[in-house]
């Protein structure tokens, strides 16, 4: 019952969001054919217009667009002109699905164990050195990350590709680029509430039976701990497996990152809500997913008052 | 058995006794918060490390005699000496000046955001997390909260940044407005996650039964055990928003050049580093990190003054 309903909620709110981007988008200043209209004729102009419904006032836009909607077709690109919306997201999905998720992997391993390590070694050594990783991390933005990687990853050690995208060896860079951010932050998280967990009476006891120490970190510490990581990383998920604008124009990978900014400024309808829809569609599914996560990870959180 | 009556006992010798007093001498809390802070090597290094740097930016770029935007073609790209402190860009301007007028609006960008994450984000996911699975009622206004964190999260930021520079005019208010409508929603989301899970411990319980208010619930029991997420999350809140300032300006819609900003200067110094002018690079982002470390180190600090279980 709660996952139908929520499903139902789910569609209202792409649908808000749908509705929402188009009037926004609309009302900004700009024309998908701003540039072409000084140099080609009006008539030209005037017609690509009309093939494009742009003509037509902003209510019948609207439910033309979501008419095809319905049949999950997002309409034509006005920018590529051969392939339409559908295909654009089909095509550059992969790619940025595949970076997006070995970054998340990465992340969230890397984290979970600096973050458990700093918290054992509270205030010695291996914890500064986890706080110094995780300023670093989150103070060297990915625009500057990446092309220091190219440089001294692969220009210079010669092992790795400079860019592109083919085999599993392109993906080593994007993927170090991508996670380092998450990575720091997940790190904090997990040091901080480990810090919480590890002074709760239940950890005592599990230590005083003489449990051993990774034992009791992994059964009773993750578990209590791992709460403020996954309201982290569902967002972020999101995000990340829809690509990004910056990692992938600079290691040159067919993604969708770029779409999600240069629509916007070439004023591509289609392909604004196209990917707005596409995105917040993984969005909601996840933040969905989430909620289901937290009951299972921590069986006393409620999330609805009536009977299951 | 023998009885038992009065004339077996005697009134004890009161001199003999030594009561144990404690020996800790009971104060405010926030007097204990302050002295535990104040034991704290690395939270006072964090403290005054933000006190400089504070200092800094107001006065930093009174000490060499240029201004932020003068150009000296001849002196273009020089390395850090005696003259210009932290070397010079490609017009000539002198780089020290320019780290520390662009201080000033990073940090006022940084802090602002981590205000706003505090305010709406706690409210919105304090309330949402509080009264999920309490009542019909209360999961409405869970959902309802958290629908509108999903739609802001949805539509696309930048559409909203471009519509606002139109119908304000670009500059500083404009990208801070744009950077407040959206910028606490991860917070919201790590707040209500949070209470989540605490409100089902024995002493919300025990808080709820005794008739504790749901508002003293959240801010006396709920937010105190929290402290050290919401910290952790402010404290990456800050470089955050500097270098969305950063990614807007790149794309034109920040502040305009030849306005200063470390996310400015530190995109800017991207296309040169690699060919060896490193500090134009390596100032900001040192400027940067820096901060980050004074914020994180003043936050562990804080986080271990505000928890009472903590002993010293």
């Amino acid at each position: 019952m709660y996952v139908i309903k929520r499903l139902i909620t789910m569609v209202v709110t792409l649908w808000i969001i749908m509705t929402l981007t188009f009037v926004i988008m609309n009302s900004i200043p700009g024309d998908p054919f701003a540039s072409d209209a000084k140099s080609l004729p009006e008539e030209i102009v005037k017609n690509m217009r009309a093939k494009y419904n742009l003509d037509e006032p902003l209510p019948v836009q609207y439910v033309l667009y979501m008419k095809d909607l319905l049949h999950f077709d997002f309409g034509p690109s006005i920018q590529s002109k051969t392939r339409d919306v559908n295909t654009l997201i089909a095509e550059g999905f992969l790619p940025s699905a595949i970076l997006g998720l070995q970054a998340m992997v990465v992340a969230i391993i890397l984290g979970l164990a600096l973050g458990i390590i700093a918290a054992l070694n509270h205030n010695r050594g291996l914890d500064y050195l986890s706080m110094i990783v995780a300023i670093v991390g989150i103070s060297v933005p990915s625009f500057i990350l990446a092309p220091l990687l190219i440089k001294y990853g692969a220009v210079e050690a010669g092992i790795l590709p400079v860019a592109s995208w083919g085999t599993w060896q392109h993906t080593i860079l994007p993927t170090i680029a991508l996670a380092v951010g998450p990575l720091a932050i997940i790190a904090r998280f997990v040091r901080t509430s480990m810090l919480e967990v590890l002074s709760q009476n239940y950890m005592k006891t599990a230590e005083a039976k003489g449990l051993s120490t990774v034992y009791i970190v992994c059964k009773h510490g993750i578990r209590n701990a791992i709460i403020p990581v996954i309201s982290f990383i569902g967002p972020l998920f999101a995000s990340i497996i829809t690509g990004t604008f910056v990692v992938e124009k600079i290691f040159a990978i067919p993604g969708i990152g770029k779409y999600f900014v240069d629509s916007i400024f070439n004023r591509d309808y289609p392909v604004i809500l196209g990917t707005t829809i596409f995105y917040s569609t993984i969005l909601v599914l996840t933040l969905f997913l989430i909620d289901l996560c937290y009951r299972f990870v921590d069986p006393r959180i409620k999330m609805t008052s009536g009977s299951e | 058995m023998p009885e038992v009556n009065d004339s077996m006992f005697k009134p004890v010798d009161r001199s003999r006794l030594r009561i144990r007093t404690k020996s800790r001498p009971v104060m405010g809390y926030w007097h204990e918060v302050a002295l535990k802070l104040a034991k704290n090597k690395l939270a006072l290094t964090g403290f005054f490390l933000l006190l400089i740097i504070l200092t800094l930016s107001i006065i930093g770029p009174h000490l060499l005699p240029f201004t932020p935007s003068h150009q000296s073609l001849t002196e273009g790209n020089l390395k850090p000496s005696a003259k210009h402190w932290f070397g010079t860009d490609d017009l000539g301007r002198d780089i020290w000046v320019r780290v520390w007028t662009g201080a000033r609006i990073s940090l006022l960008i940084g802090i602002i955001a981590a205000i706003i994450d505090l305010i709406m984000g706690v409210l919105v996911g304090g309330i949402s997390g509080y009264m999920a699975g309490r009542s019909r009622a209360g999961d409405r206004i869970d959902g309802f909260l958290m629908r509108i964190v999903e739609i802001l999260y949805g539509i696309p930021y930048l559409l909203v940044v471009i519509l606002l520079m139109v119908v304000m005019k670009p500059g500083l208010t404009t990208m801070i407005l744009a950077l407040s409508i959206t910028g606490w929603v991860g917070m919201a989301r790590i707040v209500r996650g949070q209470i989540l899970q605490l409100k089902q411990q024995e002493y919300v319980m025990a808080a709820e039964k005794l008739g504790t208010s749901h508002f003293k619930i959240i801010s006396k029991h709920l937010l105190p055990n929290m402290m050290g997420i919401i910290i952790v999350n402010l404290t990456f809140t800050i470089p955050q928003a500097i270098f969305s300032e950063s990614f807007l300006s790149f794309l034109g819609l920040g502040v305009q050049a030849p306005t200063a900003s470390w996310g400015t200067m530190a995109n800017d110094s991207l296309g040169v580093v690699l060919s060896g002018q490193w500090w134009r690079l390596f100032f900001p982002a040192l400027m940067i990190s820096l901060t980050m470390f004074a914020f994180n180190a003043f936050g562990d600090g804080l986080q271990d003054a505000l928890d009472p279980r903590s002993e010293k």
